[in-house]
């Protein structure tokens, strides 16, 4: 049975474990974000979406597989909020849903053979399941 | 929080003072920040007003615990009162340990008169402490029940 | 056999709405000396007060039970109440069953047995209840400033133009505080040193006000009415009756090492100053730690040129007390410092400065003569960027979580201050929100938009960044359009939180006086006490009771002022009657008790007893000094045989509640 949008915000909050409630929206997170402008929703409207409940736009945002980890944004908050934590939990959300890999096994042969062993291992520890 | 239980309530008896805990509790009202029933406040003027025989004597008419609230030490209203209670309350602790009876049935907290959420914080710990202890029988002097 | 009357408050849906306030009154009802129970909608109403009186007269009552609001709300009302029917006023008892019951429970049948619980604890106690007559202690007509800037000035002017003599201790060498360090204040921008500076004046010729600069309370002791003071004056090294102001000695200095605390850190002063030009009094202050004849016993050159000859290098401090009726805490407040910030380039580059450095650099008699320069090139910017909220509505350790209230409207002001003089730097205010409540605010604040081109955009500052050769970079977005932003401002000013100054908690010690975890003084009641501090005799006045801009402060000024005359006015104070008590028949002289007391209230005489089995002795026993005496009860527990009891809490009235409640 498919989630409600509030259902899956839910989870994806329980996922997160971080008090978004506690957000002003300031925007502090999306100016440190260095990958921001690249983003279709920054982190300040990740935190927002999730706020109210939008389940939705949240797993079909593009900006969870933007995001870099680097948590920039959850150390620049004066509310201490983590904005990477809601990042991480969209993406654990998409990923475990079944055949929703973002990096299937198969895209393997498209790397060059000389990429870094580590640098294969992270990005399928981050996009696949 | 400490849910009802319609098993064992523990009787708790809280003695205040006027001008920090007893206005933290207060303000744990204010802030509607809630806490368990069977803890009931005295009020006193300062916590050196209270006795360590007020305290037996509550545990002797069958509360399963005390807890006694002051002023942050170096913030009592009256200067020096709440040193006079740290210093006899540790004595009282020890006694109540050597007689091998729960010491830990008795707890002194500081609340200040800001600290309305963190009083109430304070009561459901100790209410929850109480409630796992279970009912106090060793202080209790039978010959007062009602 | 007594005559107990128990009236049980609705409180509106306060309480009612949680306990069943009839069965409370039904349940009181049926003990034997409860003459007469009912309950109300509001008990300290007049009508209220009306059922009360009539229930003495119809039911011959002697002593009464309000279960009601906390004590703290309305003891002092039903006491009233009680005298004006010819009870006595410590014949009263109150059940809190509002903070202490109603408010902290959902469930009915709980919160009702509880209610029914603290009444019969209050009936309990009251039926040891005794009449206390209140004492009665003088008021010495004299008060004490802590604190000159504007808040403790204006405090000050108003109390002394109502007659009192009033004194102000100032731990910088001037008078004036914060204000005088502004270029020019929101929302008239007028000049800050031109309104401050009669009031200073004022201050210092009044008949009836001393100022103690360069001078700290070291003791407090005493209470409300009785205050001893011990203020020290700290060594000016200056002769302050033959010193003419003249200023020479801090021209010839050669010591430039000190940053100038008043010029923020931007400029260096000599050793021996004058904070600014207009300071009061217009005495310098050798800083002992900077001066080379203090460290190393060479130069002196200050001596030489002096044409008074009014520096003495022998000059010591100087302890002088005195007493007070009431005292006002006006200590005002600090920038947070921001050595936290590192993320928003502060340390990183003298270019990123406070909104107080700002305003040091745009005064005309400031450290630059108001042209605004980068700090570290002395070069004009061509465009500035103010960061708002730096450190305030933080929930993290680095910050505070309040708002610091004055940020927004003096962020408006600095932007105006550089479009007026400079319309071709181009300015952005960085904001999450703007926050104008005040009259002619928010107009004052759209000027900055409207007529002055000043870019607002709503979004924080993420960080900046200093390269290698200085410049600046700022990462920020605009949430409104969703954009990225970078810039490259020549000047970053951040807009940092107001904190209160930092010896406020030595202080609030020193005067048990009551203070939150953020520093500020806390007031007796936030909505209809926001001037007295919960300790009697004790007012606050101005920032140091909570971030407010000078509008409020002056109200809040004229407010503690009017509280302290009040005070003053009385010929005597009615001292509270709950104090300790000897029984003189079972003391054993045993000297426990003095060594406990706080106040010095207890001492021995040798008397002549009656013994309790009849018998003439002479004993030393303890006598309680009641007007010394404030009722805290540490005695009472130090004495071995119960002699010393505590009036209005005694042995046997706790004994009861704890009975009562078990």
């Amino acid at each position: 049975m498919e989630l409600t949008d509030k259902e899956l915000a839910q989870q994806i909050l329980h996922l997160a474990g971080t008090d978004v409630k506690r957000c002003i929206q300031c925007g502090r997170c999306s100016a440190a974000c260095p990958a921001g402008d690249k983003m279709d929703y920054v982190p300040s409207r990740m935190v927002w979406e999730l706020v109210n409940g939008n389940g939705a736009s949240l797993v079909k945002a593009d900006a969870p597989w933007r995001c870099l980890s680097c948590f920039a944004c959850e150390q620049r908050c004066p509310r201490g909020v983590s904005p990477a934590a809601v990042m991480e939990a969209v993406r654990l959300t998409v990923i475990r849903k079944q055949g929703a890999n973002k990096l299937p096994a198969e895209s393997l042969e498209n790397y060059p053979a000389d990429m870094p062993q580590q640098a294969l291992v992270a990005a399928f520890r981050k996009y696949n399941k | 929080m400490l849910e009802p239980n319609n098993t064992y309530q523990p009787k708790i008896v809280a003695f205040c003072c006027n001008w920090c805990s007893y206005a933290g509790a207060d303000g744990a009202g204010t802030a509607r920040k809630h806490y368990p029933a069977n803890i009931k406040i005295i009020k006193v003027p300062c916590s050196c007003r209270v006795n360590p025989l007020f305290i037996l004597r509550a545990f002797a008419r069958g509360a399963d615990g005390v807890i006694l609230c002051g002023c942050h030490p170096g913030d009592c209203h009256y200067t020096t009162g709440n040193y006079f209670t740290r210093r006899r309350m540790t004595l009282l602790l020890s006694m109540l340990d050597y007689l091998g009876v729960a010491g830990d049935r008795f707890r002194v907290e500081w609340v200040s008169a800001a600290e309305g959420a963190r009083f109430a914080e304070v009561m459901n710990d100790f209410a929850a402490h109480i409630a796992a202890l279970g009912k106090n029988v060793k202080l209790r002097d039978l010959r007062c029940a009602k | 056999m007594q005559k107990i009357g128990v009236f049980v408050c609705w409180c509106g849906s306060n309480i009612a709405g949680t306990v069943d306030v009839a069965a409370v009154a039904e349940a009181v009802r049926q003990i034997p000396d409860v003459a007469f129970a009912t309950d109300y909608k509001y008990m300290c109403s007049e009508q209220g007060q009306a059922i009360i009186r009539q229930a003495v007269q119809d039911y011959q009552l002697d002593r009464i039970v309000v279960c009601s609001c906390s004590p703290r709300m309305h003891e002092a009302t039903f006491r009233k109440c009680a005298e004006s029917v010819g009870i006595n006023p410590y014949m009263v008892e109150i059940a809190n069953i509002r903070e202490q019951c109603s408010w902290v429970l959902k469930d009915k049948a709980e919160a009702t047995a509880k209610a029914i619980k603290l009444a019969k604890a209050a009936i309990a106690k009251v039926r040891f209840n005794t009449p206390l007559h209140a004492g009665k202690s003088s008021v010495v007509k004299r008060a004490l400033v802590i604190g000159g800037g504007i808040a403790g000035i204006q405090t000050a002017l108003d109390i002394a133009e109502a007659g009192y003599k009033v004194d102000i201790v100032e731990k910088e060498p001037t008078i004036g505080g914060r204000m005088a360090q502004l270029d020019k204040t929101f929302p008239t921008l007028d000049c800050s040193a031109c309104i401050l500076t009669p009031k200073m004046v004022d201050a210092a010729q009044h008949e009836n006000i001393t100022l103690y600069t360069y001078s700290e309370v070291e003791k407090v002791s005493g209470f409300v009415g009785n205050f001893d003071v011990t203020i020290r004056k700290k060594a000016r090294s200056v002769k302050a009756d033959m010193c003419s102001g003249c200023g020479l000695c801090t021209e010839k200095c050669p010591s430039r090492k000190t940053p100038s605390e008043f010029d923020m850190n931007l400029k260096n002063r000599g050793a021996i100053y004058i904070p600014f030009a207009q300071a009061i009094p217009k005495v310098p202050v050798i800083d002992r730690d900077a001066c080379l004849k203090f460290k190393t016993g060479k130069c002196g050159i200050c001596s030489m040129v002096c044409p008074c000859d009014a520096i003495d290098y022998t000059q010591q401090d100087e302890l002088i007390t005195e007493k007070y009726g009431a005292i006002v805490l006006a200590t005002g407040f600090e920038l947070l410092p921001l050595d936290k910030f590192g993320d928003l380039g502060w340390g990183a580059s003298k270019d990123v400065i406070s909104s107080l450095q700002l305003e040091r650099l745009t005064n005309a008699a400031g450290p630059t003569e108001g042209h605004l320069v980068c700090p570290s090139s002395g070069k004009e910017p061509k465009s500035v960027v103010i960061v708002s909220c730096v450190g305030s509505r933080d929930t993290t350790e680095r910050g505070k979580t309040y708002c610091s209230k004055i940020c927004c409207m003096y962020n408006a002001k600095h932007a105006m201050y550089i479009r007026e003089k400079y319309p071709n730097v181009d300015v952005t205010v960085f904001y999450i929100d703007v926050r104008t409540p005040g009259k002619g605010f928010d107009e004052f604040q759209r000027r900055a938009v409207e007529e002055y081109g000043v870019h607002y955009v709503r979004g924080q500052v993420g960080k900046v960044v200093v390269d290698g050769d200085g410049k600046l970079t700022v990462f920020a977005s605009d949430l409104n359009s969703g954009r990225h932003l970078m810039l490259f401002p020549d000047l970053v000013v951040l807009a940092a939180a107001v904190k209160p100054a930092p010896d406020a908690r030595k202080l609030a010690t020193m005067l048990t006086a009551s203070i939150d975890n953020d520093d500020f003084y806390v007031e007796a009641h936030p909505k209809l006490r926001p001037v007295e501090s919960p300790t009697a005799g004790i007012f606050l006045s101005g920032m140091c009771q909570g971030p407010k801009d000078i509008p409020e402060t002056v109200s809040q000024a004229g407010a503690a002022a009017a509280k302290v005359i009040g005070l003053l006015a009385k010929d005597h104070l009615e001292t509270n009657p709950c104090t300790a008590v000897c029984q003189e028949n079972i003391c054993s002289g045993c000297k426990s008790c003095a060594h406990v007391c706080p106040y010095g209230a207890i001492t021995y005489a040798d008397k002549q007893i009656i013994t309790l089995n009849g018998t003439r002795e002479q004993r030393t026993v303890a006598v309680v000094n009641e007007a010394l005496c404030q009722g805290c009860g540490a005695c009472t527990v130090a004495c071995p045989s119960t002699a010393m009891d505590l009036k209005g809490f005694t042995n046997k009235q706790i004994l009861a509640e704890v009975d009562a409640l078990c």
